[in-house]
């Protein structure tokens, strides 16, 4: 029982719910008064309309808009106002009529064929797909020709012929009520059937159903009106919209006016049903993100006054980085990339938030450094802010990229779009997803080559060739007649490789390229980086999570912890005797030192959302060393001789505990 | 693939014997119609019952549908009970007319609104407001009342185009186009704002795809990355607003041709049921039907050379 308690019916937006919040929509609101006070008007033309609809007065011949006459009068001296709230009324009515006969249709129709599928909703869905394919408006003229004047069956052929589509979109709202928990629930507590129906499943499709009855409204006037323009359905005194634009094109080339309130109306009419369905689509949107992700919500609101503090500790860094290695690194011989004070920073919903604060590191010509640290740390934020392939949410707020003493931070869009791939390339986690699907491999990577070389086309077809040989792919020229969904992962992510060393990059960042991939190819994809760096003599930034790659591959490595750099040491050295208390714990975490007899260690918490990082330790709640004095101020980043970093003011009882 | 185009042929079957049993049902349910509109309402009953007999209307319906269909197996629509003519010689000299307008309707909103959506979805700011406006207001307007505002201000006011008139394209295509232009913008108005709205959000949904990035990471530059791989990535829901965007241009013919008077299918269809000629809209329903179905099937064709998985499968 208790499981059924749990879960319970979400809240649901019942129609009531979500028309309040349409009502907040000020274009919805202001369509549906127009519409209300419009059809109170049409309905009582009788008793407001200043003339009756066919009193002539000759006197006042197609006279503009006066006192007497508010929009004037047509070539019978009939005064327009009047003939449009007369008029209105059978063309309202045709609405109608053609809106309840969709609704008629479609409602049972469509909650049929969600609710009980099998071979009801097989044939529903045969009848639908048929009515779709017919043209819609030679069947309505078809229906005129043979029952002559009747606007009536014009309309209701009309809605039958629209309750296609609208069965269509309930169908698919009633499935997926069907699917959800609660709806199985109350099935299984016992609720019946029409029960069921009428509680859980018709105020969810009531949304969808108000937006496609008020387009279908503006449909249906756009066509009532058309039909009574070509004088199709209405006999020609009686006033129609539709008709008095007929009667004012007739006299365009004497006065234009009359086509204005004529044409007017009816503009104004399908703009204000269009603006209604888009309101009430808008709120039942609204209503689904407001009662599905409440928990979001209540994370993120005490974002904006942890973000307005000043976080940064990166200009300290930057300071103490720059005074350590030369003043000026990208001069430095052997060193193919400084990075100093790297801070970046994404809009959220209370302002921006940093999440890289402050990253530095040098990398040496040839050397592979691995970035480690659990996800949200800013890894792959700072992997793609190198490049500056940060989406549109995010920027770099401070700090630089050195490469041949160029600061990319500083360069223009067209000169960083013309260094990648070629002074620096990427590779990226899933190869699967990383290849554009709708063209041949081998003709991506020849546009990447021709891009970088400028040489013909049979020159880059021989360079793919040659580039698919270096990252060992077995077959080259049949692989370049591959889609990328005919690719395996292992030889998807080779394929990426060969991308880019398309523009023989000194610099290669490779972001967790074996973590979308089977154990079994990743240990290829790592041989093959290793002995590409042997080939080409370039540098490697290898962002991972996987302690076991980073023993393998790099020769220093940098763990990250929520956006700051926490240590950073050779690797020999990180291994056999880790400073910060973040490392120690995530090396005990890794599986391939886990033994059978015990539970595998995890570090306790996770990692917080960047708004809610403090100025101090950042690890702090997670630490094992965790003091009075680490919630103090921030912690400075600690360098020594022998080429170490550590950013916490305890390790040296780590390192203590770990040589005793 | 191929599967898919033979599906397609053979739902279409029941889709046109649909369509045209449509007006003998109807019929059915009011007798005699076509005798007494022919007879007219002051023939003798001897005459109607002649003329009844004669046009085979006193026999049972599935046996008058059963003809009806046998003789369009054999490409005889019947003649128009009016001009005695038969439909498909009137069908086939007005066929080219509407083919011209939607077509080159089509073509207008395809290139027009994917220019548009694409701008907007790149560089967003005016031309994305721009383009929520004109949807809004394409939606809005009815194509009636456009085409008559067009022909009165470039047309009677300014002289520009002509108001009203055909001219093949065999006989000079600069003024078929300059013919066709008005009632092509009449027709299309709407449908750009569709298509640019569709392509907009389909570039923005690929312009965030991963292989995009990877697409930049390699120097790919912003031209080829936008034009090329994203606007081929996002085509698929832009050829199907497209292939929507044809039928109901071929609908709208039925009100844009009467305005600018233009001898094709749609003003035909209007003459034909303001006469109660039923051969001519049973003519005009089947050759509609026809081109949406052609119309499908083009677009299964073209979703399958957008999409390799399709081609390949």
């Amino acid at each position: 029982m208790s499981e059924i308690a749990a879960v319970a019916r979400p809240e649901l937006p019942s129609s009531s719910r979500f028309l309040r919040r349409a009502l907040r929509k000020p274009l919805g609101v202001i369509s549906a008064v127009y519409l209300v006070l419009l059809t109170l008007a049409c309905v009582l033309a009788s008793v407001i309309a200043p003339y009756g609809p066919l009193t002539e007065d000759l006197t006042h011949v197609q006279a503009g808009p006066s006192a007497a006459h508010l929009l004037g009068t047509d070539e019978l001296g009939r005064d327009v106002l009047s003939r449009l709230l007369y008029g209105g009324q059978l063309t309202l009515l045709g609405v109608v009529e053609c809106v309840a006969v969709l609704l008629i249709i479609s409602l049972p129709a469509g909650l049929a064929a969600g609710y009980l599928g099998g071979w009801v909703d097989r044939a529903i869905s045969a009848v639908v797909d048929l009515l779709l394919s017919v043209p819609g408006i030679i069947v309505v003229l078809a229906v005129l020709t043979v029952f002559g004047t009747s606007m009536t069956a014009a309309m209701v052929t009309f809605g039958v012929l629209g309750s296609a589509g609208v069965i269509r979109v309930i169908r698919s709202a009633v499935l997926s009520v069907r699917e959800e928990l609660y709806v199985a629930a109350a099935r299984v507590s016992g609720v019946s059937e029409p029960r069921i129906v009428v509680r859980h499943v018709l105020p969810r499709i009531a949304g969808p159903v108000i937006v496609q009855a008020s387009l279908f409204a503006a449909i249906a006037l756009a066509i009532q009106t058309g039909l009574a323009f070509l004088s199709l359905g209405v006999a020609p005194p009686a006033p129609s919209w539709g008709g008095m634009v007929g009667e004012a094109a007739n006299l365009i080339d004497q006065d234009g006016w009359l086509l204005v309130p004529s044409g007017g109306i009816i503009a104004l009419t399908i703009l204000a049903f269009g603006l209604i369905g888009d309101a009430v689509r808008d709120a039942t949107v609204e209503g689904w993100s407001a009662t599905t992700a409440p928990a979001v919500r209540k994370l993120k609101r005490p974002a904006a006054p942890a973000a307005a503090l000043p976080v940064s500790t990166a200009a300290a860094d930057v300071r103490a980085t720059d005074g350590r290695w030369s003043a000026d690194p990208g001069q430095d011989e052997g060193t193919a990339l400084a990075v100093r004070g790297l801070t970046v920073e994404f809009d959220g919903p209370g302002g921006p938030v940093t999440v890289v604060d402050g990253v530095s590191f040098t990398l040496r010509a040839g050397e592979v450094l691995g970035i480690v640290g659990e996800s949200g740390c800013g890894k792959s934020v700072t992997a793609l802010s190198l490049l500056r392939l940060l989406p549109p949410n995010g920027r770099i707020s401070g700090g630089r990229v050195l490469l041949n003493g160029q600061d990319l931070t500083a360069v223009s869009e067209r000169e960083i779009a013309a260094l990648r791939g070629k002074a620096m390339a990427m590779v990226f986690q899933d190869p699967t997803v990383s290849l554009d699907p709708s063209f041949l491999v081998g003709a991506q990577v020849a546009e990447v080559v021709r891009r970088h070389d400028r040489v013909s086309r049979a020159a880059a077809r021989r360079r793919v060739l040659e580039l698919f040989e270096q990252v060992r792919l077995p077959d080259p020229a049949g692989v370049a007649r591959r889609y990328p969904h005919e690719l395996s992962g292992g030889m998807a992510q080779r394929v990426s490789l060969a991308l880019a060393l398309a523009g023989r990059p000194s610099v290669l960042i490779a972001d967790e390229p074996t973590t979308a991939l089977d154990v079994t190819v990743q240990a290829g994809i790592l041989e093959l980086l290793r002995q590409l760096r042997k080939e080409t003599g370039m540098s490697i930034i290898l962002v991972t999570h996987d302690w076991g790659v980073v023993a393998d591959v790099c020769d220093r490595a940098l763990v990250m912890y929520a956006g700051q750099v926490v240590e950073q040491a050779p690797v020999r050295a990180l291994f056999r005797q880790p400073r910060h208390p973040y490392t120690l714990g995530l090396q005990e975490c890794n599986p391939q030192r886990w033994t059978a007899d015990g539970d595998l260690p995890v570090i306790p918490g996770t990692v917080l959302p960047p708004a809610l990082w403090p100025v101090s330790c950042r690890f702090r709640e997670r630490c094992r060393l965790a003091a009075s004095d680490c919630a103090l101020a921030a912690i400075p980043l600690e360098h020594d001789a022998d080429n170490r970093e550590v950013r916490c003011i305890h390790w040296h009882e780590l390192a203590s505990a770990s040589s005793a | 693939m191929r599967t898919l185009i033979i599906r397609r042929i053979l739902t279409a079957v029941p889709l046109i014997v649909v369509v045209t049993g449509l007006t003998f049902v109807l019929e059915s349910l009011v007798p005699g119609n076509t005798a007494r509109a022919i007879v007219g309402a002051s023939g003798s009953p001897a005459a109607y019952q002649r003329l009844r007999v004669e046009l085979g209307l006193n026999n049972p319906l599935w046996y008058q549908y059963w003809q009806y269909f046998d003789q369009l197996l054999h490409g005889n629509l019947g003649t128009s009970v009016f001009t005695g003519e038969p439909v498909s010689t009137l069908m086939n000299q007005r066929l080219p007319v509407t083919l011209s307008l939607v077509l080159l309707a089509t073509a207008f909103c395809a290139v027009l609104g994917v220019l548009l959506g694409v701008i907007s979805a790149v560089r967003g700011g005016v031309i994305g407001r721009a383009v929520e406006v004109l949807s809004l207001v394409g939606l809005a307007l009815p194509g009636f009342w456009v085409a008559i505002i067009l022909a009165a201000v470039f047309a009677v006011s300014l002289r520009i185009f002509p108001a009203t008139g055909y001219v093949p394209p065999s006989a000079s295509v600069s003024r078929w186009l300059w013919a066709l232009t008005l009632p092509v913008i009449a027709l299309g108005l709407a449908g750009v704002a569709s298509v640019a709205k569709q392509t907009r959000d389909s570039m923005k949904d690929t312009l965030a795809r991963e292989y995009i990035r990877t697409l930049r990471a390699c120097g790919i530059g912003q031209r080829s990355i936008v034009w090329k791989h994203a606007l081929r990535n996002g085509a698929i829901p832009v050829v199907t607003v497209l292939g929507l965007v044809f039928v109901s241009a071929l609908s709208s013919t039925v009100f844009v041709e009467a305005v600018f008077v233009l001898p094709g299918l749609g003003s035909m269809a209007v003459t034909a049921t303001s006469q109660h000629d039923i051969p001519v809209i049973e003519g005009i329903a089947l050759y509609f039907t026809v081109l949406v179905v052609i119309v499908n099937l083009l677009l299964d064709v073209v979703y399958g050379m957008l999409n390799p998985k399709v081609r390949r499968a």
